[in-house]
């Protein structure tokens, strides 16, 4: 096996939802790599597939969801289809996962210290009273004051960044090779929000952790990933570097996700003016459009893309697009 | 958490005064007296005897009077003397206790050890047969009327099978109690198995669960480890209730096994419109809710982190 192979490659995953008329796609067609150490956003408003896309990385779809078919590797291992005791060895151990809400991510009753010291019990074999201790040395390194008393508070003791910080304790403290962060600063305050991020990329790059980033936050995904993935209705439209989505966007939604960011100083240059919005919702699961899912809510929409869906089409710079009017 | 539970015992109090009262007001709204009582069972008492018994037991006098009386006494923790038998009523009733309270344990030691294990079983393999049938079970076991239920042990587990005495207390060996309890534990055990069930299968929703198994834990585990304490938290409530109301559902159970418990007591008091013996057979039934209710609360500050002293 090759020296610089991926860390992570998914390729061409379906994943369907069962419903009570039949199975519809909720994911098609998406594929994406990550190499060690780097940091790939998924971007996208609420439903379109993302958060789905990694609970399939970590193998934890339930019913109605499931994975029906492409191929996830790591370290060119496909994994996919594992025993699930030995996709257990790897969840937690190889790939951790943040989510967005940090107080029901965390169980209630039990002491923060010790929610992270099962870590090391789990993947490590140690024993509690050693786990305890290094639950400790783990919320030292996420910066949480008083290490040695807040490992015995409970979560509802904790405020939401704290909780968020407990939970970064919980994913990192095997050293795993990817994290992902799902939504991680969603439910925080503006300013609690990038200190979570300065955190995450600390500690990652620290370690040499590679991280998806799960969003709907374009800058904020754009400020701590190398690449992005953009997300509609189930399949990838844009692939880029982050640099470039921002100054050059090649697919409608793309550009209209871009438009609809708030910037500093437009109002001095342009006088007072409305954000621009992309009209229209993301269409449910099971009422995506023919053709171009996107064509119900774009400007430049043609016979063709009613009809036909688009296929990714290669860029320059390893940049891909799936739409026939982009540009 | 000294401070909590004295705080709890003591607001115990206020309700238990409350409840006297209440007692003592709507027993004295019913029609009918101890004397009089005595004239309907066909005794042929003349209206003389009738007055003279009245006068005797203080029932001429007016409302109020009887009132302080009684309130006198309560303070005292005298609960009056038995129309019927002449004893204490304190004394009537410790003489009952016991046999009530270990029927009480014992249905709801049944109800626990059964109940919850099933409730758990069918929500961890949800739609399953088993998950099924134990609900069938649940709810046919919520149906059956008390009494009905009681004859049809008796019938199987005494008359065919001959493994326990019909009825009858006996020295109180578990041997005497097994079918009473059985009787009185099926209700409270097919409520508790649904609870759990509903109990458990929310908290396999939720999402320090889907947190749980992100971290590489076989189900076993995430279920001990996450799973049991939060869903005991909500069907705790459901066991304090169900004990609490046990001692006065046992009346039935009591009657129909000759159960010799409050319960028993209390139907016979009634019957006899032996008045101080009701209301303090109906206190004691108060006081054993109030304890259970209390303890519930108190199990509910060790379990949960969350419930603040209030």
């Amino acid at each position: 096996m090759s020296g610089d192979m991926n860390l992570l490659e998914v390729e061409d995953l379906r994943i369907e939802l069962t419903a009570d008329n039949g199975r519809y796609p909720a994911v098609e067609g998406v594929s994406f790599t990550i190499a060690r150490g780097e940091t790939v956003g998924l971007v996208g408003e609420s439903g379109c597939g993302k958060s789905i896309t990694a609970l399939s990385v970590m193998g934890l779809l339930r019913h109605p969801l499931a994975l029906a078919g492409g191929k996830i590797r790591l370290t060119g291992q496909e994994i996919q289809d594992l025993p699930p005791a030995e996709m257990r060895a790897l969840r937690g151990k190889r790939i951790a996962m943040i989510f967005q809400e940090p107080m029901t991510a965390l169980n209630p009753l039990k002491t923060v210290g010790r929610q992270i010291a099962e870590m090391y019990v789990l993947h490590q074999g140690a024993n509690w009273n050693d786990a305890d201790a290094r639950a400790v040395e783990a919320l030292k390194q996420v910066k949480v004051p008083a290490p040695e008393r807040r490992a015995r508070a409970y979560p509802h003791e904790l405020s939401g960044g704290m909780r968020q910080r407990v939970m970064i304790a919980i994913a990192l403290a095997c050293e795993p090779d990817l994290l992902i962060a799902d939504e991680p600063t969603t439910a925080l305050d503006v300013t609690v929000q990038s200190e979570i991020v300065d955190l995450m990329k600390e500690l990652c790059s620290a370690k040499g952790t590679a991280i998806l980033m799960i969003s709907h936050d374009l800058g904020l995904v754009t400020d701590i990933c190398k690449r992005v993935c953009v997300m509609y209705a189930g399949r990838i439209v844009e692939q880029q570097d982050s640099e470039m989505i921002f100054n050059r966007p090649q697919h409608p939604y793309t550009q209209g996700l871009v438009a609809s960011l708030p910037r500093l100083g437009m109002r001095a240059r342009h006088g007072r003016q409305r954000l621009t919005e992309i009209s229209g919702v993301v269409p449910g699961i099971t009422a995506y459009p023919d053709g171009c899912r996107f064509h119900p809510r774009c400007g430049r929409k043609t016979e063709i893309c009613e009809k036909v869906a688009p296929e990714l089409t290669p860029l320059a710079d390893g940049a891909l697009v799936r739409c026939y009017h982009y540009g | 958490m000294f401070g909590f539970v004295l705080r709890r015992v003591l607001q115990m109090v206020p309700m238990l005064i409350a409840i006297a009262l209440l007692i003592f007001v709507l027993f004295s709204l019913i029609p009918g007296s101890f004397a009089t009582g005595q004239q309907d069972e066909g005794l042929g008492l003349d209206m003389a005897v009738v007055a003279r018994m009245r006068a005797e037991l203080g029932l001429d006098d007016p409302l109020y009077v009887r009132f302080g009386r009684y309130v006198q006494q309560l303070a005292t923790l005298d609960l009056g003397i038995s129309f019927r038998s002449k004893q204490p009523v304190i004394e009537m009733i410790s003489a009952r206790l016991w046999p009530s309270l270990s029927l009480t344990a014992a249905a709801m030691g049944f109800a626990i050890s059964v109940g919850l294990p099933l409730g758990f079983v069918a929500a961890l393999r949800p739609g399953s047969v088993a998950d099924l049938s134990l609900m069938v079970i649940a709810v046919s076991g919520l149906s059956l009327p008390v009494f009905w239920l009681g004859i049809l042990l008796m019938y199987l587990f005494a008359l065919t099978l001959g493994w326990f005495p019909s009825f009858g207390y006996g020295d109180g060996g578990l041997w005497h109690l097994a079918l009473p309890a059985m009787a009185l534990g099926v209700s409270p055990m097919a409520l508790l198995a649904r609870t759990t069930r509903a109990a458990v299968l929310d908290i396999m929703n939720a999402d320090f669960v889907r947190t749980a198994r992100s971290k590489g834990m076989n189900e076993f585990r995430v279920v001990v480890w996450h799973v049991l304490r939060n869903a005991l938290v909500l069907v705790l409530t459901t066991i304090g209730l169900q004990f609490g109301s046990l001692l006065g559902q046992g009346v039935v159970v009591e009657k129909l096994f000759a159960w010799p418990g409050v319960g028993s007591l209390l139907v016979d008091s009634v019957f006899q419109r032996d008045i101080p013996a009701v209301q303090g057979c109906i206190l004691m039934i108060t006081l054993f809710f109030l304890v259970i209710n209390t303890s519930v609360d108190i199990a509910y500050k060790l379990i949960d982190p969350r419930i603040r002293y209030t």
